[in-house]
C-alpha cells in the first residue's frame, strides 16, 4: 500500500517538493474520499481545509436564491480544490460538490496555516505554488466573463 | 485564358441534398453539385463561398466530405442576414457557391508527431476534416488530443460523434463548457485549462486552434508554457472576407490576405500581427 506521504509527492502541487517539507504538510493530511453528489464544503462555512484530488471530480458552484445553482468551475484528478484556507477571514466563497467519486488528500488548514508561520520558507513554497494555480483560475476567469464564444450582432454576415 | 478552369468569381449551382440542425443557432448544409461534378476534394481547413440568391455571400468552412463523395458539408451558425437565409433553405434549393479557397492544416507535416486539436465554439467545425483525415491514417500519428470548449453544454457540436472518436481511433477528447447547470455532468472552464489533462509531448507535438481570437491567444501561450513550439503551432485567423481569391483586399491581415494566404497561419509567421488592436 502507499503511503501518504508517496500519495502527496506525486500529486503536481507538490512535485518536487523537499523531503523535509513533504513531511511536514503529510503530518497535516488524510484520505477523504466523497461519494458523487456530496457536498465537500459549502458557501460562507468555515474554509478549515485545503484538497488535492487524486480521482474524480469537483463543481464549484454559487445559488442565488430563486435560481438553479450555476456551476462556475470543476476541478478534477491532479489539480487542487480550495485556497480561501491560507487567506483571512477563512470562509468558503463557493459550495464545491462531488460530481462523482473523488478520492482527495484533505489538509487541515489550520495545522497547514501554522506550520507555514512556523517555517517561512515551507509557506514560501506553498504561496509560489499556488499563486500560479490563483492566477490562471483568475484568467480563466475573465475570459468567461468576456463570454468570447458569443456574436454580437452587428458581427453576423 | 483558360476554360476548362472555372472562374473562380462565378459561383456553381449547388443543390442542397440535406439540411439539419446541429446545436438551437447552429445548422449544416449537405450541398451536391447541378449537373457534371466539377471536383469535389479538398484540404481540411479549406472554405467555399455560399452565395444566398439575392442576399448575398458568405465564407464557409468545409466541415466534412459528403457521404459518397461528390459534395461538400458546411456547418453554419445563423448569425446575420446571409447565414439566416441559408438556414431558410429547403431540400432541393439551390444556392451558389465557389470555392474551395485557402490555405490547409498541415496535416501531412504532422506525420509522426503527436497532434493537440483545440477547438472554441463553432471552430470546431473546419477542424472536424482534420480530425477525420488524421484518424483515417491514424497509425502515422502520435497521441491525439481533442480540446473543445463551448459556452454551454447545448452549443456543442457533433457530440454523437465523440464516443467513436474516442473508442475507435483513441482520441482524447475532453470538453469543457464556460458555464453550466447542475444537470451537465462534464468540465466546466475555460478550453485552455484543458491543455495539463491529455497527454502529449511538447517537443514532437503539432497544434491546430480555432476559436475566437482571444481564445486562441491565450491557447498559445498555454501550449508555450507547456512546451509546444512556435512553429509548430497552427491558427486559422477570420475577417470579413469577399472576393475568396485576393482582389478585393476586405480581409488584409499586415501584409497577407487571409483569405489566399489564410485562413490557417502557422503561429510564428503572424505572430506580430497577433495581439495588434490596429489589425
Amino acid at each position: 500500500m502507499k503511503s501518504l506521504q508517496s500519495i502527496i509527492e506525486t500529486h503536481p502541487f507538490f512535485k518536487g517538493l523537499d523531503e523535509p517539507y513533504l513531511e511536514l504538510v503529510t503530518g497535516c493530511a488524510s484520505n477523504v474520499r466523497f461519494n458523487a453528489g456530496e457536498f465537500i464544503y459549502r458557501q460562507d462555512e468555515e474554509a478549515d481545509t485545503f484538497y488535492i484530488i487524486r480521482q474524480g471530480k469537483v463543481s464549484l458552484e454559487i445559488c442565488q436564491p430563486g435560481h438553479e445553482p450555476m456551476v462556475l468551475q470543476t476541478v478534477s484528478e491532479g489539480e487542487i480544490l480550495g485556497w480561501a484556507w491560507i487567506v483571512p477571514p477563512y470562509h468558503w466563497k463557493f459550495d464545491a460538490q462531488a460530481v462523482e467519486l473523488t478520492r482527495t488528500i484533505a489538509f487541515d488548514g489550520k495545522c497547514l496555516r501554522n506550520k507555514c508561520q512556523e517555517d517561512h520558507g515551507l509557506g514560501y513554497e506553498l504561496l509560489s505554488r499556488l499563486l500560479p494555480v490563483v492566477g490562471k483560475t483568475m484568467d480563466a476567469s475573465r475570459l468567461q466573463l468576456m463570454n468570447v464564444y458569443g456574436i454580437k450582432s452587428s458581427e453576423g454576415v | 485564358m483558360n476554360f476548362s478552369e472555372p472562374d473562380p468569381m462565378v459561383p456553381q449551382p449547388y443543390k442542397v441534398r440535406q439540411i439539419w440542425q446541429e446545436t438551437h443557432d447552429t445548422f449544416s448544409l449537405d450541398l451536391e453539385p447541378k449537373g457534371p461534378s466539377l471536383h469535389s476534394e479538398f484540404a481540411p481547413g479549406q472554405f467555399n463561398m455560399l452565395y444566398a440568391f439575392g442576399v448575398g455571400e458568405v465564407p464557409i468552412s468545409i466541415s466534412a466530405c459528403s457521404k459518397n463523395g461528390d459534395g461538400w458539408i458546411h456547418t453554419i451558425r445563423d448569425v446575420g442576414t446571409v447565414t439566416h437565409a441559408l438556414h431558410q433553405l429547403r431540400e432541393g434549393d439551390t444556392i451558389g457557391l465557389r470555392g474551395p479557397f485557402g490555405s490547409a492544416w498541415p496535416i501531412d507535416e504532422s506525420k509522426g508527431s503527436d497532434v493537440v486539436i483545440m477547438a472554441g465554439g463553432i471552430g470546431l467545425a473546419p477542424l472536424r476534416p482534420a480530425l477525420y483525415a488524421l484518424m483515417e491514417s491514424r497509425k502515422n500519428f502520435g497521441d491525439i488530443a481533442l480540446l473543445y470548449g463551448a459556452r454551454k453544454p447545448e452549443d456543442l457540436l457533433y457530440t454523437d460523434e465523440f464516443e467513436s472518436w474516442r473508442g475507435k481511433y483513441g482520441v482524447q477528447v475532453r470538453v469543457t463548457v464556460d458555464n453550466a447547470d447542475r444537470t451537465w455532468s462534464g468540465n466546466v472552464g475555460v478550453v485552455t485549462t484543458m491543455i495539463p489533462r491529455v497527454n502529449f509531448d511538447p517537443l514532437q507535438t503539432v497544434a491546430m486552434i480555432c476559436g475566437p481570437e482571444i481564445m486562441m491567444r491565450y491557447a498559445v501561450l498555454e501550449l508555450r508554457q507547456n512546451g509546444v513550439s512556435e512553429e509548430n503551432i497552427y491558427v486559422t485567423m477570420e475577417r470579413n472576407m469577399k472576393c475568396a481569391v485576393g482582389f478585393c483586399g476586405h480581409c488584409q491581415f499586415g501584409p497577407a490576405f487571409i483569405c489566399k494566404d489564410g485562413p490557417v497561419f502557422r503561429y510564428d509567421r503572424v505572430k506580430p500581427l497577433f495581439s495588434l488592436r490596429e489589425v
